[in-house]
């Protein structure tokens, strides 16, 4: 089985967010950057699936060449081998269009993602992938058991989960439970050196959303603090008060 | 041009986030001096949907067939497509649940379409300019983006928009969309619904807990409290992390984002992975025994104690209020 999965390059989860030029840029100064969590949940799950000789696991990322350590990283928990296409990662569409391009000309069984990255969070690549190859894709997965021709999976919905069959190949967005973020070892970052990680260079795509400026939200007022044996207040307080129950 | 929005339903009926969408697709069709259009893909009463006109929809679409009942992406991404461009509409309006974010992007793909997943607020409209507001950096920030496109695709995030009723019905009308067989490749072999819970994206209330409680075995109490205010239950990562709860109980930047009038954090620290999926709730209650935790930085009101204690006094509290009530 060949398994692609695409990865992106996100804040660490830790980090304070913060812009600049009238908070129309990202602030990156003093910012690590890792792979994004959804993304090696999904990375983690692959190489489940192809242990033992039973596949290949490819890892593509839409990126400049700052992203090649995050990229290493996942050569280093297990990847086969790695793509990335040289470009800044404009928006959600464009990084689906380039990846779905690659994909047109080196088809996989299965496509995953995160479910969404943590810094735009959109969970629009699967989707847009699924659309642009005409793949089924299904998102915020729990769950993906793979057998020949086809997968199961479970989905998240409101209220419930629903279980799903796939004939390959499809595009999932993965969630937890799918399975846990595998650790590198040693052998894993030394062989993560020597691994192939081909340049791709991008197509020409129009894009159809620009980020103009970023706003951080209100800061909250002084917390009100109700002493422990007065519990009764505070119900008071988010009734008349606060007016939420 | 108008506005189409695709009303959603959970089992034949609405839920509130659907009725905050169509408020806000019928602010849009206003904005644009234009009709508000609604769809619905599966088995809804037409006395349901013809309630949709409640809240400034003048039409809605009706589309039903075996094949229909349960929500498949492909195909119901297929046929929202089809309605919008036979009605000429080019904003496309859905909620930010589960199964709109799958949606989203592919009709995005299918309409040629900029979608502004994670909308919480109104898209501003100067000189042909077309922003809107969006969460970014789960919940740390917000992005102001601008459409580009001649259409729009927006998924507006629960409890981020207030229902308005006008009082006005919507004509109902049966839709007859094509679809592919290949629509129809992923199977759904079974649902399982939890019908006594309430679901935590678009849940008013949510009664969230974490490691103080010191094991699973405690979240009997914070089940009761949830129950008393009608709220949904959740959880911090490594709660869930130590299979104490679900992971779809996980709130936080790995986890789900919320958006709830209030929200409760019984036992939570306040990480800034976890303060990131709640920052947009509108009211915050703390209580945690340690007076230094971080979560009191953000919150609007807090009770230092042991929850041990405080949380049984609540809930007896809550009682005592719903009875003079």
């Amino acid at each position: 089985m060949k398994i692609l999965v695409c990865v992106s390059n996100v804040p660490d989860t830790t980090t304070k967010i913060t812009f600049t030029d009238n908070n129309t840029q990202f602030n990156t100064n003093g910012v690590q950057f890792i792979l994004n969590p959804y993304d090696e949940i999904a990375l983690s799950r692959a190489i489940e699936l192809t242990d033992g000789g039973k596949g290949e696991v490819t890892v593509i990322n839409v990126g400049e060449v700052n992203t090649e350590a995050t990229i290493r990283k996942a050569l280093a928990i297990g990847a086969t081998d790695a793509i990335r296409i040289n470009a800044k990662p404009h928006d959600a569409w464009y990084v689906a269009y380039q990846i779905a391009e690659y994909v047109k000309a080196n088809p996989f069984d299965l496509i995953l993602t995160g479910r969404e990255s943590i810094d735009y969070n959109g969970s629009k690549v699967a989707g847009m992938l699924g659309e642009l190859l005409d793949l089924p894709s299904v998102s915020i997965i729990k769950k993906l058991d793979a057998a020949d021709k086809e997968a199961t999976v479970e989905r998240e919905i409101e209220g419930g989960k629903e279980l799903l069959t796939i004939p390959y190949p499809f595009v999932a967005g993965t969630a937890e439970g799918v399975a846990e973020p595998k650790i590198p070892n040693m052998r894993g970052i030394m062989s993560a050196r020597t691994k192939p990680l081909a340049v791709v260079e991008p197509v020409e795509v129009k894009t159809y959303s620009e980020v103009l400026s970023y706003e951080t939200p209100a800061p909250r007022g002084q917390v009100k603090l109700v002493p422990a044996d007065e519990t009764a207040k505070l119900v008071e307080l988010l009734h008349t008060e606060a007016r939420v129950i | 041009m108008s506005v189409l929005i695709y009303a959603e339903n959970a089992g034949g009926k609405f839920k509130k986030s659907i009725f905050e969408a169509v408020t806000y697709a019928r602010a849009i069709a206003d904005q644009n001096k234009t009709n508000l259009v609604a769809i619905s893909i599966g088995d809804v009463s037409k006395d349901e949907l013809a309630a949709l006109g409640k809240y400034g929809a003048e039409k809605v679409l009706n589309v039903s067939g075996d094949k229909l009942k349960n929500f498949v992406n492909q195909a119901y991404a297929s046929i929202i497509a089809e309605a919008a461009k036979k009605q000429g509409a080019d904003i496309v309006v859905l909620s930010n649940t589960f199964s709109g974010r799958g949606l989203a992007p592919r009709l995005g793909v299918k309409l040629q379409a900029g979608v502004a997943d994670g909308a919480v607020a109104l898209p501003e409209q100067n000189g042909g300019k077309f922003t809107i507001k969006k969460t970014a950096f789960s919940g740390k920030a917000f992005a102001i983006v601008e459409l580009t496109s001649a259409n729009k695709v927006i998924a507006l995030v629960p409890n981020s928009y207030k229902v308005v009723e006008t009082g006005g019905t919507a004509q109902v009308e049966d839709f007859a969309a094509e679809t592919k067989d290949s629509d129809f490749r992923a199977i759904i072999k079974e649902i399982v619904r939890s019908t006594d819970k309430i679901s935590l994206p678009d849940a008013e209330i949510v009664v969230s807990a974490g490691r103080g409680l010191k094991g699973p075995e405690n979240w009997g109490m914070v089940e009761e409290l949830a129950e008393l205010l009608g709220a949904a239950t959740a959880c911090s990562k490594p709660v869930s992390d130590a299979g104490w709860r679900p992971h779809s109980e996980h709130v936080g930047q790995t986890g789900i984002a919320v958006s709830p009038n209030l929200y409760i954090a019984i036992g939570i620290s306040g990480a800034i992975q976890h303060l990131a999926g709640i920052s947009s709730s509108k009211v915050i209650v703390v209580i945690n025994k340690d007076p230094e935790a971080p979560f009191f930085k953000v919150a609007d009101y807090g009770i230092v104690g042991d929850a041990f204690e405080v949380v049984p006094q609540l809930i007896a509290a809550v009682k005592e209020y719903k009875a003079s009530a």
